[in-house]
């Protein structure tokens, strides 16, 4: 009885990289079962096809356009059952240090068919890479926050998030056309997003360009406070007494 | 600087000896300014140790230039014109000679002036004496000068700064090729071919300049390789048909700016994207303009562009000092870099160039890029020219 195959999708922004990779995946096929179940140019095309065609492995490079290898790897720790990640690269220097660090698997291009092989005998006893050696890579800032509904990872590109909201155990993404629950915590999205956010209140992050201006109001006690107005939706978040110096700088950068 | 600088690879080539002086390149810019700024330098100060108070200073410099500037001018052009023939005689005559042109000159503005100007002047012999002393610091200056940026150091800047490929490149070009090899071995070989081409002037010693035409042809294996990997996203624009391609530029001046254009203008986007380089002739100088879209946000991917810019811009200092220039700047929704140079034809200095400038830009020059060494597959050149 035939072994069931490793599903290896191949994950490069270079149509030849992609090419070779499955040339030697075929070379390797001779001794070990694999069948490709897709090939993406990038991660977030490789998000999209696991949906219909989830791997056992992704071989992907580390640099490409619209989402790089490291992103893709840390939204597929979303997934229920996420797959074994083997970054490909062709050259990286300081990187690829990192990456022996935190114990991470990774083929240097061009890559040999014999080093090929023993990567995949390694598959089924693998568990996925684990969650914090993945975010201990050098990363950039992520293009997009992920969310699992109905165990499918969502995409929500950071440019459409006008505000994150802390929220019990969730936070609150805030998209013009409607909300997303992610679990992560506001600090670390902070730190990565720092450039673009700003904190409003300890429970909130707005995107700076989201921000329409600034409305002083009154409650019934008469204790007055501000509240920022958003660009595209009408609702209005609060700004804490200890952020209010935020309200003259934000002000003035507008102006200035 | 340049003067040192375009001269010492003559220096090395005709004599092992570094220290046989050398007369500085009359012709060029750098020179000229350089004389201009210290004799008008030392009138001013003449001026104002005459002139005892500050309120006749003005007075007494307008005197001092009156006789110093017709000098100056007259013996910069003489000299200028002169040039090539001082530049073959040896180092004494041509001194000897540049002494008598001065005097010369200093003789004919003398008289000239009291002609026009039958009032009271200095006396000749003063006027002389001045002129004669300051040719004499000058030539002093020039000489230590070379001597002190002795061709040694400026080797070795040179060799420092030789520019070096991405190895991310060899790498992945290595493996667009593997990917080549089982389907269409053909299109492998070209890969190699271009490679080899790359490499061998990467790796040679590139301190001596060589004809645009052969840059412009490893810019050509260069793209061509970064298409084979990057297929679609990749289109490049040529307009070089009017480039003048027995101009002289330093080895691998517009390759990096080629890489640059690739790794910040078309890798980080899955969208096609054009790479234009634009070569042309005008006014006797030679201007390569390249063109990359420009992509806001790079993030790390941009800390790389200024030190290959650099490098550049360094090694067009060395060769052709203030007669070369780069400049880069952000257009809408694209990048420009623009790199000006003298239009050299020879090695020793701008003489050729001035003397055989077309008078019309564009008017006669040699056919495009016509390689002269290397063997260009004619099939590549067809694709590179669509492409």
């Amino acid at each position: 009885m035939a072994e069931t195959p490793i599903r290896v999708m191949v994950v490069d922004d270079e149509t030849p990289a992609r090419r070779r990779l499955r040339e030697l995946l075929d070379d390797c096929s001779a001794s070990l079962p694999i069948a490709v179940v897709g090939e993406a140019a990038n991660g977030r095309e490789a998000l999209d096809l696991m949906q219909s065609a989830p791997p056992d492995l992704v071989l992907t490079d580390i640099n490409m356009p619209d989402m790089d290898g490291i992103e893709l790897a840390r939204h597929l720790l979303k997934l229920p059952r996420p797959p074994v990640v083997v970054f490909t690269t062709a050259y990286q220097e300081h990187a690829l240090e990192a990456f022996e660090v935190h114990a991470v698997d990774y083929l240097v291009k061009p890559v040999r068919v014999q080093r090929l092989l023993s990567a995949l005998q390694k598959v089924p006893k693998l568990r996925p890479t684990q969650a914090e050696r993945i975010s201990q890579l050098p990363a950039n800032a992520r293009r997009f926050l992920s969310v699992t509904e109905r165990s499918r990872v969502v995409l929500v590109p950071i440019d459409d998030v006008i505000y994150l909201k802390a929220e019990l155990k969730y936070i609150t993404i805030r998209t013009h056309d409607r909300e997303f629950l992610l679990e992560e915590s506001l600090t670390r999205l902070e730190t990565e997003f720092g450039h673009r956010f700003v904190r409003v209140h300890r429970n909130c992050l707005v995107a700076r360009d989201a921000i329409r201006g600034f409305e002083r109001r009154v409650n019934d006690d008469g204790d007055s406070h501000w509240e920022v107005l958003l660009n595209g939706i009408t609702e209005t978040l609060p700004v804490s007494r200890r952020q209010q110096g935020i309200v003259r700088d934000l002000s003035r950068e507008s102006v200035g | 600087m340049l003067a040192w600088a375009t001269r010492m690879a003559s220096i090395i080539r005709h004599s092992p000896r570094a220290h046989v002086p050398v007369l500085p390149d009359l012709r060029n810019l750098g020179t000229i300014l350089r004389i201009l700024l210290a004799v008008n330098g030392a009138s001013a100060v003449v001026a104002l140790v005459v002139s005892g108070t500050l309120d006749r200073f003005a007075d007494s410099w307008v005197r001092i230039t009156g006789y110093v500037e017709p000098h100056l001018i007259a013996e910069l052009f003489v000299l200028y014109t002169l040039s090539p023939v001082l530049a073959r005689q040896p180092y004494r005559i041509g001194v000897a000679l540049i002494y008598a042109i001065g005097v010369a000159i200093g003789v004919a503005v003398h008289l000239g002036l009291r002609q026009m100007f039958p009032g009271a002047q200095d006396s000749m012999l003063k006027h002389l004496l001045l002129s004669i002393i300051t040719t004499a610091v000058l030539i002093g200056y020039f000489r230590l000068r070379m001597r002190a940026l002795s061709p040694a150091i400026a080797e070795a800047r040179l060799q420092a700064l030789q520019a070096r490929i991405r190895p991310h490149f060899l790498f992945n070009s290595l493996n667009g090729v593997l990917s080549l090899v089982r389907r269409d071995p053909e299109r492998a070989e070209e890969a190699l071919h271009d490679m080899a081409d790359l490499f061998r002037v990467l790796m040679r010693d590139n301190r001596e300049l060589a004809p645009l035409a052969d840059e412009v042809e490893l810019c050509r294996a260069y793209l061509e390789l970064e298409k084979l990997r990057l297929g679609d996203r990749l289109v490049v624009e040529w307009n070089v048909k009017s480039m003048p391609a027995d101009a002289l530029v330093p080895p691998l001046v517009l390759q990096p700016i080629c890489e640059n254009a690739v790794y910040h203008g078309i890798e980080p986007s899955s969208q096609p994207g054009t790479v234009s380089v634009n070569i042309f002739l005008s006014k006797g100088e030679v201007h390569a303009v390249l063109r990359n879209p420009y992509r806001a946000s790079g993030g790390s991917h941009h800390s790389g562009n200024k030190m290959a810019l650099d490098n550049v811009r360094e090694r067009l200092a060395l060769h052709f000092d203030a007669e070369a220039s780069l400049e880069s700047r952000v257009l809408e929704h694209a990048y420009e870099v623009h790199i000006r140079m003298p239009y050299r034809t020879e090695n020793r200095g701008a003489v050729a160039a001035v003397a055989t400038r077309p008078a019309t830009p564009h008017a006669h020059q040699p056919a495009p890029a016509q390689p002269r060494s290397r063997r260009i597959d004619p099939k590549l050149r067809t694709r590179t020219a669509h492409g």
